[in-house]
């Protein structure tokens, strides 16, 4: 049957399975915009701003599995996309982007709007393309979906000219399959390499497995678990893998790396092997890699041979999807018994214990911490949590504990400000049902806050819990520790985000201490529509543990012991036994 | 640091050379030389990539090509039997003093002379670079006018094609059910 460009492109996406689109309208895709009114069964969300758009597309595809859909004019509205893009790329996460391109007989001639979208996304997507014939778009559009979720996922952009998409030619889903000759998302390492392996984790004393975002995008979760206790192998998360196995669960003993815990670090540093499942040795989480974990082998497993031996030499690398590979090695394992190893590390934690800020007595100051923890508390850990980038999102991720997988979505690689609100919006997309958080901080807040008017226009409840410091803390906390406390350019100032809230017709909240938290907690949960709560914290606190950037793995500055005795300190034990 | 010689097939689709020419730019490798031409099978490229890296740098540029959904196939050649070529095509200054002198060394590098003008010579030579350097040598005492190479070219020896199942990295892989056939 005929059709014309436009009907096609949306024809592809509803065989695709996409029911929400994220898009900003414009000469150049005005065609595809016109061909939308008669396919009602996708639902397209208004953005304010491309970076929004695709930073959406981002959050419903990590909160859904499925690929995130994004749409934008050529030139400066594919521009806009280049952020939300890079973002997309660095955390391996499938979203597909359509851009409007001049007429193709312009283009190169430095049409109105035309910008060479391609080849400026060439270096940040996982592959894109470029579609001057009504007859390519349909099998572009289904090669780029295949490529997006693929292997390891990541961004694809389709680039397709206004005369593609006003020209008509024969449609046939069926006869425009991929064909993709070069491309193999489905290496996997040979089961004899297995065998090495095996004889690195049967003999280890004091390994440590480093579980990275591969656990949940292969759904490697469960047989994860298995794994760790039938070996009896602790397992440290990185910021993306939080939620592959439950927080609370004994052998996970949190996050690595520059913000990690101190017995998780100390635990790497002492181990005599890594079992790095998923994960790529980013220089957040390894800190100065001629000194790290210098006793252990490392086992790599990773779905990306380019990530093998890229930063950390593998003792053994195995090439695959990490479920797979966990589940035919589970089998082979040796029953652990590595209790020794295991007590050294919980012996390490007390220590930290009584420097933890949740431990300390309640001075009726407004933490960061008191309010993530609350919010984790108030939300009973049950809550989507979608974060900006910076010192709120190292506290999320330290006291914001996640039993569940899928349920913490933020910028890691990339550490995009302006991400949480608009991730939150596409989450929110893609689990209607679930309880939603945006935290950020005042600054990324502001970066992406025009969003604000989408979730208003689209009626879609998602809560943003603004940690306002008045200061970009964690560059703040940089010049604090390692520029003499020159504060360049770092205190910020804010509008009234209460009122910013009410402009748009939305409910905010201003907390200002701690006995205000759950109340607010409790009002925005109870509020039909999106909620702003302001929470103005201490100014001048920082992020601990931490690694200064290039140091040591166990090299860390701490968090200052506490002034008073111990025994007063651990006065809340109530809390501290719901705090485990 | 040792130039690597990679021999990549790839689709021959418009901005392919510009993948793999950014892929070693952002990856921060230097090329040495990167040719690119036709294949004996239609819509397919041949590319030839010298690069000076160490082993392991050598492994991740492969890796990274091999993640280039147009790239097909990989192989470093540089351990191999293989016949590698760079053609250079030399003008340069002539008398009726120096001319003899002249062919005379390029006879004995086998090199051609393909245009001859009163004051000057064009002379093309095939071979390695290290031959292709030693002509070059030899004729710079008489003015070299204007140079260009073609840069490496290299197949391997035997009547096999390139491995059918390249290693990658470190790892020994195969293709499991999923990857189209090419």
């Amino acid at each position: 049957m005929k059709r014309t460009g436009a009907q096609i492109i949306w024809e592809c996406l509803i065989k695709e399975g996409v029911e929400v689109v994220f898009g900003y309208p414009g000469g150049t895709i005005l065609p595809a915009y016109d061909a939308m009114l008669d396919y009602p069964s996708v639902h397209h969300v208004l953005v304010r701003h491309e970076q929004g758009g695709t930073h959406m597309a981002d959050g419903y595809a990590r909160a859904s599995g499925k690929v995130g859909v994004a749409f934008a004019t050529s030139g400066p509205g594919a521009t806009n996309m280049v952020t939300g893009i890079a973002t997309a790329m660095m955390d391996s996460s499938p979203i597909v982007c359509i851009t409007g391109q001049v007429g193709s007989s312009l283009v190169g001639l430095d049409a109105f709007q035309e910008t060479d979208v391609t080849g400026v996304t060439l270096p940040i997507t996982k592959h894109n393309y470029l579609v001057t014939r009504v007859e390519d778009i349909a099998r572009t559009i289904r090669e780029g979906f295949y490529i997006a979720k693929s292997g390891r996922p990541g961004p694809v952009l389709i680039d397709i000219t206004k005369d593609a998409q006003q020209l008509s030619c024969d449609f046939d889903w069926d006869s425009a399959a991929p064909r993709l000759p070069g491309y193999r998302p489905d290496l996997r390492a040979l089961p004899s390499e297995y065998q090495n392996a095996l004889s690195l984790i049967n003999s280890a004393k004091r390994p440590v497995i480093l579980a990275g975002h591969g656990v949940l995008q292969s759904g490697a979760m469960q047989v994860l678990k298995d794994f760790a206790e039938k070996a009896q192998i602790p397992v440290a998360m990185t910021l993306l893998g939080i939620g592959g196995l439950p927080a609370n669960h004994p052998l996970n003993l949190g996050m690595m790396g520059m913000h990690g815990e101190a017995w998780v670090n100390h635990a790497i540093q002492q181990a005599d092997l890594l079992l790095a499942f998923g994960m790529r040795f980013d220089d957040r989480v390894t800190g100065n890699v001629k000194t790290y974990a210098p006793k252990a082998k490392k086992i790599h497993i990773e779905i990306d041979p380019s990530e093998l031996n890229k930063v950390i030499k593998a003792d053994v690398a195995l090439v695959g999807d990490l479920r797979e590979v966990l589940e035919e090695v589970l089998p082979l394992v040796a029953v652990g018994d590595r209790e020794e190893w295991i007590d050294h590390i919980n012996e390490m934690k007390g220590d930290s214990a009584v420097r933890d800020i949740q431990n300390l007595p309640d001075t009726g100051h407004l933490y960061a911490a008191h309010v993530i923890n609350d919010l984790w508390r108030y939300t009973e850990g049950e809550a989507l949590i979608c974060t900006d980038v910076g010192q709120h999102q190292m506290w999320t991720a330290q006291y914001y504990k996640h039993n569940k997988p899928f349920k913490l979505i933020t910028s890691g690689g990339l550490g995009t400000m302006g991400f949480g609100l608009p991730s939150a919006i596409g989450a929110k997309f893609a689990k209607p049902n679930a309880e939603v958080w945006a935290i950020s901080g005042d600054g990324g807040f502001q970066m992406t806050a025009a969003e604000l008017s989408t979730a208003a226009q689209e009626n879609i409840k998602v809560n943003v819990a603004i940690i306002n410091n008045g200061y970009l803390g964690m560059v703040r906390q940089w010049q604090e520790f390692f520029y003499d406390k020159r504060y360049a350019a770092t205190p910020m100032k804010s509008p009234d985000f209460v009122k910013l809230a009410e402009a748009h017709g939305l409910t905010g909240i201003r907390v200002t201490e701690r006995s205000q938290v759950e109340s607010a907690i409790r009002q925005a949960q109870q509020t039909k529509g999106t909620v702003v709560i302001d929470f103005r914290v201490e100014k001048e606190d920082s992020v601990y543990p931490m690694v200064p950037a290039g140091a040591d793995l166990h090299n860390m500055i701490r968090r200052p012991m506490p002034k008073k005795p111990l025994n007063e300190t651990l006065k809340h034990e109530e809390e501290m036994e719901f705090a485990k | 640091m040792t130039a690597h010689t990679l021999v990549a097939y790839v689709e021959d689709k418009p901005g392919v050379l510009n993948r793999v020419a950014s892929l070693f730019r952002r990856r921060t490798f230097n090329i040495e030389s990167l040719t690119v031409g036709h294949t004996e099978q239609p819509g397919v490229s041949r590319m030839t990539i010298v690069v000076d890296t160490d082993e392991f740098g050598a492994r991740r540029a492969e890796a990274n090509l091999y993640k280039l959904v147009n790239v097909l196939r990989v192989d470093d050649v540089t351990t191999q039997a293989a016949v590698m070529r760079d053609l250079a095509l030399i003008k340069v200054s002539a008398s009726a003093a120096t001319r003899s002198e002249i062919l005379q060394l390029t006879d004995v590098f086998r090199a051609r002379t393909v245009d001859v003008t009163n004051d000057s010579l064009i002379i093309e030579i095939t071979g390695t670079e290290d031959k292709i350097e030693g002509l070059i040598e030899v004729l710079r005492p008489f003015g070299i006018i204007e140079m260009v190479r073609t840069g490496i070219v290299a197949m391997g020896r035997g009547s096999k094609s390139v491995s059918p199942n390249p290693p990658l990295v470190a790892a020994q892989v195969m293709e499991v059910a999923g990857a189209t056939a090419n």
